[in-house]
């Protein structure tokens, strides 16, 4: 480091954050050598939600022939990205596999069996952006499917696009998990092209007054190689800021804090000051995006712990399943103990090894049982109070601790439960051992839950609400309408009773006739109506036939049935109709054989009668009145038809009959008013 | 004495004076600081999970909501909110948290949703009328569909239906949907352990005789 650039450092104001904690660093084991690019993996699984937002849509299908860089999924929304293939070669399939999620749960992916030739698309590079539209360097950013290198995957195109105008761009070069080294070696070997992407996003946003690039201390070579980018480039607004290792310095509010001195409030967000904050990482990717046109589909993942044989930063396609990695890294299985992804103080234990890099995998440790033992028992809270000091977000562990324990939520909120950034700060200096993060995101999950669900109960509420006023409004038009019916019928008896009776019964010839008009084009009707049927009972015989459930087949054996009973129906009053057409007159010998019977019927009738009630009665009589006003419709017309003698006197009784039927319909109305 | 003291008159013209305004602003504020509708109804409700399911007996959750209000039901009938949502309701109405009445039925853990079999529905339309929130969709003689979004899972379509074709499935949980339980509580965490490997300067002293 020379003179200049130490004084430099030690001239510029920083500011300090509450609490904090210096664990064991870990960091020298993977920067003895410069990043290796790993060989291109047999399979790259991509799972479709890598960012935070909504997940991708799939662009291609099963067979398709992909090149690396081609877009196999679309962003669906405006959080979202949209991912690319990282090698060329064959889509095997698009399934549910295993994700790098503590849960261990899978998730929609698109798998990819490469081809080995490493294919890429044509690329589009601009080649002066200053002469593009910062509008169209932000599609291009999004189209590269940028989302936030440093592990929360945040789309990178959302967050330039920021609601306020910004001042300040800073530039998050603190990796201050141990371990983790990969911005680390990033900044080592990159630091010109990190430099020039912040120039870029700079331009993007409007063109910030200064450009601030924060890293801890204990990265001297990257201060040095990044000092010596910004000294080449002669830009004013760019400034290296160097402040004392501690974690958790790398978090967004933590780093905007210590190079502005001014803290973002609880909820809000670092545009709320004027300020944007961006990973290297996301800086690179960026200048890769605009000036080379490639897309994101590799990134720097460190590999390290005492299982690995080779503890090196990798340049990984994404896609790449972890256990290949490991392998490349000589993993001795007898040592490894477990597999974490991102750091030991806030990253987690994968349960399958066959999950796939994402674009925000920054490390994957293989720490062995001596190196990262498994924690102690957890003991009751003795009340100390280290935990307050070590928060960086100035809260109360021990009290969310405690309400945390009996799901108090309303209290969780007020001691502000989402301010926690789940460093593990407080777990690190806890004399107990208590998992005190575990808790908070377990609290945090819940209430999280408590939300959607009231979100969708007040959305049940509503629509319940909705339905009832829907149903009383519908019975209140039917009421309104009975009435309306009611009264006009009334209305027209009055007038019926004034004008007589001649009209109705000239309706009631009307319809008799109407229904005998034309005896050959009934047969038609009915002889198509046949066919349709018979047609029916095909085709319901044939799905019995294919039927694949018990359940099913009984279903249509029970249509078929139906159908058949139908159809025989329609081929009696055929059949009656070509008698009819065919033989004029009755024959008189089952003529005579009906009489007897429906007297026998009579007989029983007035038998049952006896025991009605008088409404019952009424009804009753009202069926045979009008059953016996079918049959003399019926006869009347085959009268008609033959042009018998007998013609007058049947529609005479006919007559007779409506009027009786009206009458009793009067009575059954009346009797039901009562 | 012959006439009343005036100190005293005084002070009784004073005392009805005063008992007089205080009665007019009490009287003007109970009138325009009326609160409409009855909050309480309104809070249980907001408490309930509004399935509309009616197992507590009620025909949805502002009915039992009103019958908690007035006294007529317990607090523990309501088997979809479980323990939470008792818990809940105790605290506000500040009675003895219940534990849940298993003649309502019992907390199940999963979200279930009504899945209609469509080859075997027959277009009757029942469901559409037993759903409470209007979450069915379909036409007469036309095959319906449950909208899973709306869908409560109160099961209330199942009984109606003549065909037996509709299920209840059970939401399996996404990633989205995944968040981590809360450890075991430190006294289940102890049990059944050493001292020597609870008290971390035992532990860091057999280390040290491990290393040696």
């Amino acid at each position: 480091m020379t003179e200049k650039l130490a004084q430099h450092i030690q001239t510029t104001q920083i500011w300090d954050i509450p609490g904090g904690i210096h664990p064991p660093e870990n960091k020298v084991q993977s920067l003895r050598n410069p990043i290796i690019e790993a060989p291109l993996p047999a399979q790259v699984i991509l799972p479709l939600a890598m960012h935070i937002g909504a997940p991708a849509e799939p662009l291609v299908q099963v067979g398709d022939k992909v090149k690396t860089g081609q877009v196999v999924a679309v962003p669906k929304g405006l959080v979202s990205a949209s991912i690319h293939s990282s090698v060329s070669g064959t889509v095997t399939a698009i399934e549910d596999h295993s994700l790098a999620h503590p849960s261990g749960m899978s998730g929609p992916c698109i798998l990819i069996e490469s081809d080995g030739k490493d294919d890429w698309v044509d690329l589009s590079p601009v080649t002066n952006y200053r002469e593009v539209e910062p509008a169209e360097l932000i599609e291009i950013i999004r189209n590269a499917g940028l989302a936030g290198m440093g592990g929360a995957g945040f789309p990178t195109a959302v967050k330039l696009q920021p609601m306020h105008s910004i001042n300040t761009l800073i530039l998050n070069g603190s990796e201050c998990e141990p371990y983790i080294t990969a911005d680390h070696a990033l900044m080592r070997e990159r630091a010109e092209d990190i430099i020039q992407g912040a120039l870029l996003l700079a331009y993007i946003v409007g063109e910030p007054e200064q450009i601030l690039i924060g890293l801890e201390d204990n990265k001297p070579d990257a201060i040095e190689a990044l000092h010596q980018a910004i000294e080449s480039l002669g830009d004013s607004r760019l400034k290296l800021r160097v402040f004392p290792t501690k974690y958790p310095s790398g978090g967004e509010k933590q780093i905007i804090q210590i190079l502005t001195g001014k803290e973002v409030k609880s909820g809000g967000l670092p545009a709320d000051l004027g300020i944007l904050v961006q990973n290297i990482g996301s800086a690179v990717a960026a200048w890769d995006a605009v000036t080379l046109g490639k897309p994101l589909i590799s990134r720097v993942t460190t590999l390290t712990g005492e299982a690995l044989g080779a503890q090196n930063n990798y340049l990984v396609r994404i896609g790449t399943p972890v256990a290949d990695l490991l392998e490349l890294a000589q993993i001795d299985k007898d040592k490894s103990d477990r597999i974490v992804v991102g750091g030991p103080m806030m990253g987690f234990t994968l349960l399958d090894d066959q999950v796939p890099v994402t674009k925000i995998t920054n490390c994957l440790l293989v720490p062995s049982q001596k190196e990262l033992s498994p924690p102690p028992p957890a003991q009751a809270c003795i009340r100390c109070g280290l935990c307050a000091e070590a928060c960086p977000a100035s809260l109360l562990p021990q009290q969310l601790f405690w309400y945390a324990q009996v799901e108090d939520q309303d209290k969780l909120r007020d001691y502000s439960l989402f301010d926690c950034i789940e460093c593990g700060a407080c777990a690190y200096v806890c004399p107990s051992s208590i998992p005190l993060v575990q808790y908070y995101r377990a609290a945090k999950g819940d209430i999280r839950e408590a939300e959607r669900e009231k979100i969708k109960s007040d959305h049940a509420r509503l629509r319940f609400e909705a339905r009832k006023e829907r149903l009383e409004q519908e019975a209140k038009e039917r009421e309104a309408k009975r009435k309306a019916r009611m009264e006009a019928a009334k209305a027209k008896q009055a007038s019926s009773e004034g004008a007589g009776t001649d009209d109705m019964v000239a309706a009631a010839m009307a319809r008799a006739k109407k229904t005998n008009e034309n005896p050959e084009e009934a047969k038609q009707k009915l002889e198509r109506q046949k066919s349709t049927f018979e047609e029916r009972i095909q085709s319901t015989e044939e799905k019995i036939a294919n039927a694949e459930t018990d359940e099913i087949e009984a279903k249509f054996s029970a249509q078929l049935k139906n159908t058949q009973k139908k159809l025989e129906g329609i081929q009696e009053k055929l059949n009656s109709l070509t008698a009819q057409t065919n033989v004029p007159e009755t024959n008189s010998e089952p003529a005579k054989d009906a009489a007897t019977e429906a007297i026998e019927r009579a007989k029983q009738k007035s038998e049952a009668l006896v025991n009605m009630s008088e409404g019952e009665k009424l009804k009753s009589t009202l069926e045979s009145l009008r059953s016996r006003r079918d049959k003399a419709a019926e006869k009347l017309a085959q009268a008609e038809a033959a042009e018998a003698d007998t013609v007058d006197a049947l529609r005479t009784g006919l007559d007779k009959l409506e009027q009786k039927i009206l009458a009793t319909e009067k009575q059954i109305a009346d009797l039901g008013e009562y | 004495m012959q006439s009343a003291d005036p100190v005293l008159l005084f002070a009784i013209i004073a005392l009805v004076g005063l008992a007089v305004l205080f009665g007019a602003i009490l009287g003007f504020a109970s009138e325009k600081l009326k609160v409409e509708g009855d909050p309480i109804v309104d809070q249980i409700d907001k408490i309930l999970p509004q399935t509309q399911c009616g197992q507590c007996g009620y025909p949805g959750c502002r009915p039992y909501a009103q019958a908690i209000a007035s006294g007529e039901a317990n607090i523990n009938r309501c088997p979809p909110g479980g323990q939470a949502t008792i818990n809940h309701l105790a605290d506000l109405l500040d009675v003895e948290p219940l534990s849940l009445d298993a003649e309502s039925g019992v907390e199940e853990e999963d979200t279930k949703v009504a899945y209609i079999i469509e080859e075997l529905c027959i277009g009757c339309t029942k469901c559409i009328q037993a759903c409470p929130v209007d979450a069915i969709l379909g036409a007469a003689k036309q095959m319906h569909t449950v909208i899973t979004t709306e869908c409560t899972g109160c099961d209330l379509c199942v009984d109606p239906c003549p065909v037996d074709c509709i299920e209840m499935i059970t939401v399996e949980k996404g990633v989205n949907e995944w968040h981590w339980d809360l450890p075991p509580s430190t006294s289940r965490q102890l049990a059944g352990l050493n001292i020597s490997d609870v008290i971390t300067t035992d532990r860091a002293r057999s280390k040290q005789d491990d290393a040696a």
